[in-house]
């Protein structure tokens, strides 16, 4: 473990990335702190610039106090973001396993069944499934997990399937253990570093594709978002360019941040494959 | 040797990465490789061997290991000083160079023809009769028939031999002076093994080349070299004529090295013929299919065919064969890690083959495993303690009884108690199999099943861990079932041997009888195939 | 050579069973939905006719069982009818077909860019690898990886027409301009650059993320070494040896990312006003047209999937290995 950190701190982007993730994780807890009153509230006239009135980052084609948003937006992103990986880690650790401990015909019907999910064009079966369920938390959050699990299903089938013909394992079958045993106490604790890389880059990718839906107006009416901002506020971008401008900053550091602690995470528990990779 | 050296090497060193064992991997070397030779260099692993070789070659992987202080002269000019381009120009002109793993070193998805004449075309240009008459007449010389075939061939078409034929037809492209091989038939079957052997010698004896040829078999010293020289952590420790090093060592190291090559010859140990029968298989078979959903398009593979055999108490029956000769299946058919097709395998009487998993778990302790690749065998991320004693709890042990039990063991196969609580990575390949062979007996079985146990292992480690099993045995009176490639160690420890071909055994019988007088073709092929026998003690029988 | 044959009959196989399950799928998610399958289907345009709806359920089969729905709804389907947009008054494969074309064009251009200009960065940035040129071209694929694609849209689109006033914002070309022929090409040609950029960078940085990764890879390989020891250039070791093996993954994957192209042209279409079925996506999310949008769904899966038999079929011709099977 010492030695995850000690790797992981090497990595200067990773740190970075770790560091800006912090202060979005942190905006997001003190939104209700530093920002009391409602961001959908009109906090002042329309338009205003940023720094003008007081307001840092100026205020949307109502008066709401597009700073009041962000910070606000930065809980729902994220919490969103989480909860759909959290869906689609399930989803894909699970069918994943299966296929790649039992093999066989289970891991042909599994693969196949994964194969589809990834061939049909993902972004616009969310966009059907959000629509056609009404775009609520949970919709979007369900939806979200079911377009986003196969890349991590065959990445665990692949980690299985050579684990489980590695000699340790079979090691263990020949002592007789039991399957529960031997998925748990001996596949699954060396298939978990790969799993928690793609974890942390799928939070990523989830936060892309909720402000996504946002931005088509598929996010959650009750909910102030970052896509949600920039759709609003698109067809008045010649004269107020600030209120798109900004939570798209937003999504894009978080993104990125993401990005360096997952790749960070990738470099410090391969550390073989870090140094193949010149990093 | 009155001519000046086609190569001498002067006082070379070469500097590994800052983190790594050693400083040096080459420290303050000097070799001299004449026209018309073969110089063997011999090492275990991390002997420097293979770099000085990479060295020659200008093919270190700069810039974390590089040469740091001596000279590499080709005729006088020093290929260490020697622009980029100018030692570009030499390799696979002057210096030609086979490795070590045929499978891997071949160009995936280029025609086996584009990879012989882009050597040609870089160097020294031909037209395009005079470059196809050269293809031809390299794949010739190098023994592949049917050239016109053979050079529109994709090499994932080519058995390992044949790739590692097209890689000598590459390095023989232009005539160079000198050839380097790194362990070119460390990675093939030994009949195959003996054919590239006899390959290299007769090129290099009719094109008066010099050869150094790097390997860790003194067998294969035996076979090729003129000159030997004897590397160990960086340093030359003996180098002389190959006669003078193989009969009179005078170096300790060189001494306890070839004491530990496994001698051709069959302990004279006669099985107890009326001791009973633990393990009987009976017309044991496994075919592997490979399914497809386009009817007609799956394949299959009969690994196992109908093989039977009895193991009796207290005896070792060895199972030899080459790759895809279907002993490691039939041993992993006899733990149940494979369902067999068809067939028996009767444990104490016990047919274990119609067995569901929970019905099985009384008669996995009996029958045990020990593993071939040191470092895949025990789990990366479990303390050492826990993985030998993790089947006995797993058969109802109490905990401490078994943790007591661990150490004991540990004891047993010569490691301290103190390797309990540490992790797999912390040890040797050598004292990783040890383990594996304590987390065997931990089940305190009646059988063990051993395959591949010490090819992955250094000739004076493989020497140890087989003396450790041969003396476990005895002690605890197990029956062993041993699986390997290598007639040389079958021959030290085994009572009886069967020798496997295409899913068959083809011979089964008493060590020293088999060896003495084989009766199958194939087995005949199989030992004549071992290198060094003219050096190699001969048998008895 | 049978390999081959076999291996894309095989992959042919595939896309007609990929195919039927998208349809099971879309039927399973008009009977899933919140609410009357009829209303789904009517997308609200006839919520408050009664007879209307009555109509829908007798076309649909809605009061027979189950699976003869389905067989209802695979036998429309197969025989190229995606139904009627009530909304707009017109099949939808109509609608869709007008649409198409545009589509095509749009994703054509960014996939070409992305692939040129991708490979080109990743292969240059594994040359030198470790130099500035590298962080130069690593830094810059994180960047645009990490944008979200409709708001980089929206800021090219604030520079380069707003304050620069070099393209035009929206559209596919100049409306009521008369442009014929070269000058027409043209004009689309400009309203072309900036939807095709902002959809293509994203992509551009995927393919030189992998494509550096990849050619790292390759270049530890035991054969690039025998490259070496046969004295080749350098530059023949790069392009040969090292970049010809590393883009058959990057082959692969543009074949599994055809299927994001397809679906971030929803939101590039959607900002630039590009008259695709993106943006015939976006409008029919607007009016909850339902069954224009699964129609939209169908027709892009095709799509995708035609556009994986395509990589399938250049993969058997640049890897002679897909013989031994996938």
């Amino acid at each position: 473990m010492r030695d995850f950190l000690r790797r992981f701190a090497r990595n200067k982007g990773a740190l970075i990335g770790a560091a800006v993730l912090a202060l979005v994780v942190a905006l997001a807890l003190l939104a209700p702190f530093l920002f009391p009153e409602d961001p959908w509230d009109i906090a002042g006239p329309p338009f205003r610039r940023p720094g003008e009135m007081g307001f840092l980052l100026g205020t949307d084609t109502l008066g709401r106090d597009v700073a009041a948003g962000i910070a606000h937006g930065a809980r729902v992103t994220l919490l969103l973001s989480l909860v759909s990986t959290a869906v689609a880690l399930s989803i894909g650790v699970v069918l994943g396993a299966i296929a790649g401990y039992h093999g066989g015909w289970v891991d042909d019907l599994v693969m196949r069944f994964t194969e589809f999910f990834q061939t049909i064009p993902n972004f616009i079966l969310l966009v059907v499934l959000v629509a056609i369920f009404t775009p609520s938390i949970t919709s979007i959050v369900v939806a979200i997990g079911i377009v986003s699990w196969p890349p991590l299903a065959r990445i665990v089938r692949g980690e299985f399937l050579t684990l489980r013909s590695r000699e340790f394992v079979q090691a263990a079958e020949v002592l007789g253990q039991g399957s529960a045993r031997i998925i748990f106490g001996e596949i699954l604790p060396n298939a978990l570093s790969p799993v928690i890389v793609s974890a942390s880059l799928m939070v990523a990718t989830a936060v892309l594709l909720e402000s996504a839906l946002s931005f088509l107006g598929l996010g959650d009416p009750n909910l102030m978002s970052w896509g949600y901002m920039i759709g609003a506020s698109r067809t008045v971008i010649r004269q107020a360019w600030w209120i798109s401008c900004f939570p798209g900053i937003a999504i894009a550091l978080t993104v990125l941040a993401l990005n360096l602690v997952g790749e960070g995470l990738s470099d410090a528990l391969n550390p073989r494959l870090a140094r193949k990779r010149g990093a | 040797m009155s001519e000046a050296p086609l190569l001498a090497i002067e006082n070379l060193a070469i500097a590994l990465p800052q983190g790594a064992e050693r400083p040096l991997a080459v420290d303050n070397i000097s070799l001299t490789l004449a026209r018309n030779e073969i110089l063997c260099i011999v090492g275990e692993s991390g002997s420097g061997k293979s770099m000085t070789a990479h060295a020659v070659m200008g093919l270190l992987p700069q810039p974390h290991v590089r040469a740091t202080a001596g000279r590499i002269l080709y005729q006088g000019e020093d290929l260490l000083a020697a622009r980029p381009d100018r030692l570009r120009a030499l390799r696979g002109h002057k210096l030609g160079m086979i490795f070590q793993e045929p499978m891997t070193a071949l160009h995936p998805i280029m025609r086996v023809e584009a990879q012989i004449t882009e050597v040609i075309q870089q160097h020294a240009p031909l037209g395009s009769t005079a470059l196809r008459d050269r293809v031809t007449e390299l794949l010739l010389a190098v023994g592949l028939p049917d050239p016109d075939r053979l050079r529109r061939a994709w090499p994932h078409r080519l058995s390992g031999g044949q790739r590692q034929r097209v890689m000598i037809a590459m390095a023989l492209a232009l005539g160079p002076d000198i050839l380097i091989a790194d362990e070119p038939t460390t990675a093939l079957d030994v009949t195959t093994q003996a054919q590239i052997l006899a390959l290299i010698r007769r090129i290099q004896a009719e094109r008066q080349m010099g050869v150094m040829l790097i390997t860790h078999d003194f067998g294969v010293v035996a076979e090729v070299a003129d000159r030997v020289a004897v590397m160990q952590h960086g340093r030359i420790v003996e180098a002389g004529p190959v006669a003078q090093i193989l009969r009179s060592p005078q170096h300790p190291y060189t001494q306890s090295l070839i004491a530990a090559v496994p001698r051709l010859l069959a302990a004279p140990k006669p099985p107890p013929a009326d001791a009973p029968v633990v393990l009987q298989a009976e017309q044991v078979r496994k075919t592997f299919r490979q399914r497809s959903w386009i009817p007609g398009r799956g394949t299959e593979v009969a690994a196992v065919r109908d093989v039977s055999l009895a193991l009796r108490r207290g005896e070792t029956v060895g199972i030899v064969g080459e790759s895809g000769s279907g002993k490691s299946t039939f041993a992993r058919c006899v733990v149940r890690l494979l369902a067999p097709d068809s067939g028996a395998i009767r444990l104490h009487g016990t047919d274990i083959v119609p067995l569901g998993r929970a019905a099985l778990r009384p008669h996995r302790r009996r029958i045990q495993m020990v593993f071939q690749d040191p470092y895949a065998s025990l789990n990366p991320r479990r303390r050492v303690g826990d993985i030998i004693a993790a089947g006995p709890i797993a058969h109802g042990t109490p905990r401490a009884e078994a943790e007591r039990r661990a150490h004991e063991l540990l004891a047993l196969v010569g490691l301290d108690a103190a390797a309990a609580t540490r992790y797999p990575h912390e040890f040797s390949g050598g004292q990783r199999q040890r383990i594996g062979l304590a987390r065997a007996l931990a089940m305190e079985p009646d059988i063990l099943v051993a395959d591949e146990p010490v090819s992955a292992l250094d000739v004076s480690v493989q020497a140890q861990v087989l003396a450790l099993l041969a003396e476990v045995r005895a002690r605890l009176n197990l029956s062993m079932l041993f699986i390997t490639h290598d007639l040389r160690v079958a021959a030290q420890v085994c009572d009886r041997v069967a020798v496997m071909y295409r899913g068959e055994i083809v011979e089964l019988r008493p060590t020293a009888e088999l060896f003495a007088r084989p009766e199958h073709p194939y087995v005949r092929e199989l030992l004549a195939a071992v290198p060094g026998q003219g050096w190699l003690p001969a048998i008895q029988g | 050579m049978g390999g081959r044959l076999g291996f894309i009959a095989q992959r042919l196989v595939k896309a007609v069973f990929v195919i039927l399950g998208i349809i099971v799928l879309n039927f399973l998610l008009i009977r899933l939905a919140p609410g009357d399958p009829a209303l789904v289907l009517a997308g609200e345009a006839g919520a408050a006719d009664p007879k209307f709806l009555d109509d829908l359920r007798r076309e649909f089969g809605l009061d027979q069982p189950v699976w003869r729905q389905l067989l209802i709804y695979m036998q429309g389907i197969l025989s190229f009818d995606l139904g009627f947009s009530y909304r707009q008054k017109q099949p939808i494969l109509d609608l869709i077909l007008a649409r198409l074309p545009q589509t095509i064009l749009l994703t054509g251009t960014a996939l070409a860019f992305a692939i040129v200009a991708g490979v080109s960065l990743g292969a240059m940035a594994a040359r030198h690898v470790g130099t500035w040129w590298d962080s130069a071209i690593t830094t810059l694929a994180l960047l645009v990886y990490a944008m979200p694609q409709f708001w980089l849209g929206l800021m090219l689109v604030l520079l380069f027409s707003v304050q620069l006033g070099w393209l035009p914002t929206f559209g596919s070309n100049t409306i009521n301009s008369g442009f014929t022929g070269l000058d027409h090409a043209l004009d689309v040609g400009r309203h072309l650059i900036l939807p095709s950029l902002t959809l293509g960078l994203f992509f551009m940085a995927v393919y030189a993320r992998l494509t550096r990764a990849s050619m790292l890879e390759v270049a530890d390989l035991d054969f690039v070494r025998t490259g070496r020891a046969k004295g080749l250039a350098e530059g023949r070791i790069q392009r040969s040896y090292i970049l010809r093996n590393a883009l058959l993954p990057v082959v692969t994957y543009a074949g599994l990312q055809a299927g994001y192209l397809v679906g971030g042209s929803i939101l590039i279409e959607t900002v630039f006003a590009w008259p695709g079925i993106g943006r015939l996506a976006f409008e029919a999310v607007l009016v909850r047209d339902y069954n224009l949008l699964l129609g939209i769904f169908i027709i892009a899966s095709v799509l995708v999937i035609a556009f994986n038999l395509l990589t399938d079929l250049i993969y058997t011709i640049v890897d002679p290995r897909i013989e031994l099977g996938a």
